[in-house]
């Protein structure tokens, strides 16, 4: 066995947990996990069942963790986990799965299918499986503090388009402020009208915010590699920031799984629990909506429909949110098929979208979000999510479909009611 | 060894111990289970949340919305089959006197018609079942030799009992004798086979519920 092999295999065992047992001892193979999952649905390809893709993680729980596989294992009757198999499902565990969530919903017995993967990503990246485009991100965001290779000139650059087209100042290193307000690479890099939309939006509510020089990055490649190591140095900069900043709540901007990162899984990669709220921005807006501190005038007449990105919706409970705040702004609103908690997937997430190899399986999985698309008979997307707007933006091109897609924070600024609006 | 002989065997030290080995291997796999143990989870759950894992415990026995019609063979022949199956074990009045002279609990038997008619439909169901696994790309692809073992032990009970009702193929007491065999054999393979979900799967469904409802997601 090659040291990296069993580096794999020993973080399988490691990440062997109770709920995994039970989910593996539960599986009757019924399959209809296939059923739940984008990739088969719109491939028909048996190999991108979601419990399939978890083969060799099986295996190695069988074989160490039950007496009936020790045994199989001791006589020599089980087959042993190999470099060639993991190298084989490397496409399956990170290509084929955007950790949706949807097939977890769906299994008869139960099984969190996602929240295996999500640990079996650990053995694949250990074992020297992972994808070079993954690998690539996850050392930028280490070494340089962000996957797209952003540093804080280029987030300054923003900050004084913004003002300049504002003239309202964007707090930075602010101790004391209520807020911490992070971004995604792709956020300043493609969407900068996110910040300008937030900076109008807290201006009218009164909100005491502020940046961080130092973690201004809210996405976490660690977690979608399957390194919790590195996850861990990424949510420990926002941690320290936030904490040197003395800020009650740390925002989480139009990102899913920086959502994830930080709200469910950061506090278990610390090690300790958060002194401080962690909330996606449609949770603030929302709040301040209900409190009267968000205030719009007039609707969007074009008929809109609304994109849950899985992380933030089904994997995040942040669903009627969008929804209350969608209802203030929109005189047609269309909810698409499938809607909410059982939406289906972009087709780029966890990581897939920083995959290139994965591309043209993306393209084809998105077939499902145009039919729900199309359905609707809109021509504007409102989602919030900078990874599934671009992806979506992709896959509408690719399928030269004509529709507009929309950030809901930048929605939102659209029909604001600014202190100098007459 | 005469039929009477058999079945005395089959209804004493063969039943003893196979329920001794079928209680002994669900301690084990759950002792499997729980052994492994589970990290306390430190990011706060929402404070309010429609779900639960007791919730999600019942809740996950019906299909999502929109997933009947996406495989209605296997959703309709999974509910014929385990509905026929519990009506026969639970309401068939010599199992229910089987029961009582275990735990002293007694219930109302239903009509031998109506569980004769159940257990006709459970292993039509099964079979519907077999045919759709070996049809089935996905279901073909997962199966092992684990799966066919275990949907045979579940027919064999079905089927030997039946044949022993209608005192069909087989004299009765043989026939009586092999049923019960049937129940011993699958009783042994429960624990060890895919058929544990029947214990496993509360077990599934509540960490499933309640790391959804950790989230303000009922599953």
């Amino acid at each position: 066995m090659s040291a990296s092999l069993a580096k794999g295999i020993n973080a399988f065992k490691e990440v062997l947990d109770a709920p995994i047992a039970s989910f593996f001892s539960s599986c009757v193979r019924c399959g209809l996990c296939a059923e739940a999952c984008l990739f088969y649905t719109e491939t028909g390809e048996a190999k991108y069942t979601p419990i399939h893709k978890l083969e060799p993680l099986r295996r190695v729980w069988q074989q160490e963790y039950t007496l009936l596989g020790g045994l199989g294992k001791l006589l020599g009757l089980s087959k042993p986990v190999t470099d060639a198999e993991l190298a084989e499902w490397e496409p399956l565990v990170y290509d084929s799965c955007t950790l949706c969530g949807r097939c977890s919903m769906i299994c008869p017995v139960g099984n969190d299918i996602t929240y295996m993967i999500r640990k079996m990503r650990e053995g694949m990246a250990a074992s020297g499986h992972a994808p070079e485009d993954m690998i690539d991100a996850t050392t930028r965001a280490i070494t340089i503090g962000s996957p797209m290779g952003i540093k804080w000139p280029a987030v300054l650059a923003q900050i004084k388009h913004v003002q300049a087209d504002t003239g309202i100042e964007v707090p930075v290193e602010r101790e004391g402020a209520d807020y911490l307000v992070l971004m995604s690479s792709m956020e300043i890099i493609n969407f900068p009208e996110y910040l300008s939309a937030l900076s109008r939006i807290f201006k009218q509510a009164g909100v005491s915010w502020t940046l961080a020089q130092d973690a201004f990055e809210a996405t976490n490649s660690g977690i979608q590699i399957g390194a919790s190591d590195l996850a861990r140095e990424i949510v420990s900069r926002i941690v320290v920031a936030a904490e040197r900043l003395k800020v009650k709540c740390v925002i989480s901007p139009e990102c899913g799984h920086a959502f994830t990162a930080l709200r469910w899984e950061g506090p278990n990669l610390m090690g300790r629990p958060f002194g401080f709220e962690v909330k996606h921005i449609l949770e603030v807006l929302d709040e301040l909506h209900a409190a009267g501190k968000l205030k719009t005038r007039g609707k969007d007449q074009r008929p809109l429909t609304y994109h849950d990105p899985c992380q933030i919706a089904r994997r995040g409970g942040v669903v009627e949110q969008p929804r209350r705040l969608l209802s203030e702004v929109a005189a047609d609103f269309r909810e698409m098929s499938d809607a909410g908690v059982m939406n289906w997937c972009c087709g780029g997430g966890g990581g897939v979208s920083a995959n290139s190899r994965a591309d043209p399986l993306r393209l084809q999985a998105f077939k499902v979000k145009k039919r729900q698309i199309e359905a609707t008979g809109v021509q504007t997307l409102i989602t919030a999510c900078a990874n599934c707007r671009i992806v979506i933006e992709e896959g509408l091109e690719h399928y030269h479909m004509k529709v507009e897609v929309i950030g809901l924070t930048e929605l939102l600024a659209g029909y604001l009611v600014e202190e100098d609006t007459p | 060894m005469s039929h009477l002989d058999l079945l005395t065997f089959a209804r004493g030290n063969a039943l003893n111990w196979s329920l001794m080995l079928c209680v002994a291997g669900v301690v084990l796999r759950l002792f499997e289970i729980f052994g492994l143990g589970r990290e306390a989870d430190l990011a706060k759950p929402r404070a309010v949340s429609p779900g639960s894992g007791w919730r999600t415990m019942i809740t996950r026995s019906l299909p999502a919305e929109g997933m009947l019609k996406r495989d209605p063979v296997t959703y309709i022949g999974g509910y014929v089959f385990h509905f026929g199956l519990l009506v026969a074990i639970f309401f068939f009045a010599p199992h229910i006197e089987f029961f009582r002279s275990l735990t002293s609990l007694v219930w109302p038997g239903l009509p031998t018609a109506l569980i004769d008619a159940s257990v006709v439909a459970a292993m039509v169901a099964l079979g519907v079942l077999l045919a759709h696994r070996l049809n089935n790309p996905v279901k073909r692809m997962l199966s092992g030799i684990g799966d066919y073992v275990a949907w045979a032990a579940t027919l064999l009970p079905l089927l030997t009992g039946y044949l022993a009702y209608h005192h069909l193929l087989l004299e009765y007491t043989l026939m009586l004798a092999l049923h019960l065999f049937s129940i011993e054999l699958l009783l042994v393979l429960l624990p060890f086979t895919k058929l544990f979900h029947s214990f496993s799967l509360f077990i599934s469904r509540w960490y499933n519920g309640d790391a959804f409802a950790s989230k303000g997601v009922a599953s």
